[in-house]
């Protein structure tokens, strides 16, 4: 489906400087990258590669010093309600509940309260927390405010989720439970997903396409397709090639830097 | 801790612990009042012993202060100008209070969110605040009765410049210790402008907001006393000054008890809404 989609992101030629001491480092560095409406793409690479930076810059919380991203065309120029972040320490609203936090973007548009509701209630379903809708983020676990914060950023009709390192807080356990829900949910609302991770596994687990990224500067190195079949099975002979593969792609762009800066 | 454990835990909890638990607070309950008030009856106490082996006469007995209280809030006993007068004194000292307290924080809460937030502003006003602040209250007296002539204005204007300052900084630390990350969720989420300030800003740093009301209220009511001994008839701290003017330190203790006892009323009252 991916293929034949139009483009829904286009990131052309972005490039953010930071001074480090006398030295100037970019990450990311001259980043080119489309991706299709409903596509599942991750990101991964070593940290100071400009992974989050480039999905700050997605999001419009952070500027390029070059370059630029547009969505169906049109240039970002700052936060917008059609991309939705998802931070790793979940940035709920503390003072507001579950209910209360998913329903704030409709809110914002000021429809009316029947709508809000309904929207509200649609989504607190969607991620599972009827029973926990009226309690505060600081009564939930780390898992629930994570899907809580999913469940936010959709009730606002995004059409791009950023995800940075959504699921890096959680235990083991909880971090299957929602790469699984996760996957379940972008089956069944079409949303486009950039997610950042440190885990090969997790990337080859999620995504249709596999950027990884090479530190200093910060380079796209590879664009793979993960071609295999969902849902995947992480201890078939298959995965495990395909994820060998990527970690090799990986070490391959890391060992020189860890070279460089002995 | 896993969601089933939690959901678990949720079940179970209620049946089986609140009755022991109920009992448990009540008792922790008791024990606190015991102990908050014992300290003071001890201190009565020896007050009285102290007075009494001493012999001096220049301060009161508690029990002289006791009668001295019992005149004041209902006459009978002396029948001077004090008799029978503590309501009306109480409430000029409250509107005071409340009229400087609440300027403060009608000024300095939307002052203090725009600070925080807008960072021209910050630059333009921070140094003058900074300098303006160390400056004691006190020190503003001789200026605020130019300004407002003796009597209850100048008494309010030093109760707002004192609670001004606690608000404006409280409120500007709480704007700016807010999670960086909250704003952009807000953002992104289709909130700006004004609305930013009200749904996000404001609740975000309430609980510093109420710490500093919470300050303020204390220094209201030490500086509603200074404010009323520059010569207003009414008001607690006048009566504490014409006490000293009389010599009579029954009536100086018994302003300084009632002064205690509305701090004290008020000071439990923001626990709760906080």
């Amino acid at each position: 489906m991916a293929e034949s989609a139009p483009n829904l992101l286009t990131i052309r030629g972005v490039t953010k400087r930071f001074a480090v001491g006398d030295d100037e480092i970019e990450a990311p560095a001259r980043v080119d990258v489309s991706i299709a409406a409903g596509e599942f793409v991750c990101m991964i690479g070593a940290s100071g590669c400009g992974k989050s930076t480039l999905l700050r810059i997605v999001a419009g919380f952070e500027e390029p010093t070059v370059g630029s991203v547009t969505v169906r065309n049109k240039p970002v120029t700052g936060p917008g309600s059609d991309r939705g972040m998802v931070f790793q320490d979940y940035a709920l609203f503390p003072w507001m509940t579950v209910r209360q936090n998913i329903s704030f973007g409709p809110r914002q548009r000021h429809l009316p309260r029947a709508e809000v509701e309904a929207i509200a209630g649609e989504f607190v379903r969607l991620v599972g927390l009827e029973r926990f809708a009226d309690r505060y983020p600081s009564q939930l676990s780390g898992g629930m405010k994570q899907r809580v914060a999913i469940a936010r950023v959709l009730a606002n009709d995004a059409m791009i989720l950023l995800m940075d390192e959504p699921f890096g807080a959680l235990d083991a356990l909880t971090r299957e439970q929602l790469q699984r829900e996760l996957l379940q949910i972008w089956a069944r609302t079409g949303v486009t997903i950039i997610f950042v991770t440190h885990s090969v596994e997790e990337a080859v687990l999620l995504a249709d396409r596999v950027l990884v990224m090479s530190a200093g500067p910060g380079r796209i190195e590879n664009d793979l397709k993960i071609e295999l079949a969902r849902p995947r099975d992480v201890s078939s002979p298959e995965f495990n090639a395909v994820r060998r593969d990527v970690a090799r792609r990986l070490t391959s762009h890391l060992a020189p830097v860890q070279a460089a800066s002995h | 801790m896993s969601e089933q454990a939690t959901a678990l835990a949720e079940a179970i909890e209620p049946a089986a612990t609140e009755a022991p638990r109920r009992r448990r607070r009540l008792q922790e309950k008791l024990t606190a009042i015991a102990l908050g008030a014992g300290f003071p009856a001890l201190l009565v106490v020896l007050w009285h012993f102290a007075v009494a082996y001493s012999g001096t006469r220049l301060i009161p007995s508690p029990w002289q202060v006791a009668v001295m209280m019992y005149d004041f809030s209902f006459g009978g006993v002396y029948d001077d100008a004090f008799s029978a007068t503590i309501l009306t004194h109480i409430w000029k000292s409250m509107t005071r209070v409340y009229g400087g307290f609440l300027m403060a924080a009608l000024i300095g809460i939307p002052l203090g969110l725009l600070i925080g937030r807008i960072k021209p502003l910050r630059q333009l006003l921070d140094p003058t605040i900074n300098v303006l602040r160390p400056i004691p209250v006190t020190a503003w007296l001789p200026l605020s009765m130019i300004f407002f002539g003796l009597g209850p204005n100048a008494a309010i204007f030093l109760v707002f410049l004192g609670a001004f300052y606690p608000i404006l900084l409280n409120t500007t630390f709480g704007v700016r210790s807010v999670d960086v990350r909250l704003f952009e969720a807000a953002s992104m989420l289709g909130c700006s402008g004004s609305a930013m300030f009200r749904q996000v800003v404001l609740p975000a740093s309430l609980p510093s907001i109420c710490n500093g009301l919470r300050v303020a209220h204390g220094f209201a009511w030490i500086l509603i006393v200074v404010g009323e001994m520059t010569g207003v008839p009414t008001g607690l701290g006048s009566v504490i000054m014409d006490g000293r003017t009389l010599s009579r330190t029954d009536l100086v203790v018994t302003g300084m008890i009632v002064i205690g006892a509305m701090g004290f009323h008020h000071r439990s009252h923001h626990r709760g809404v906080v």
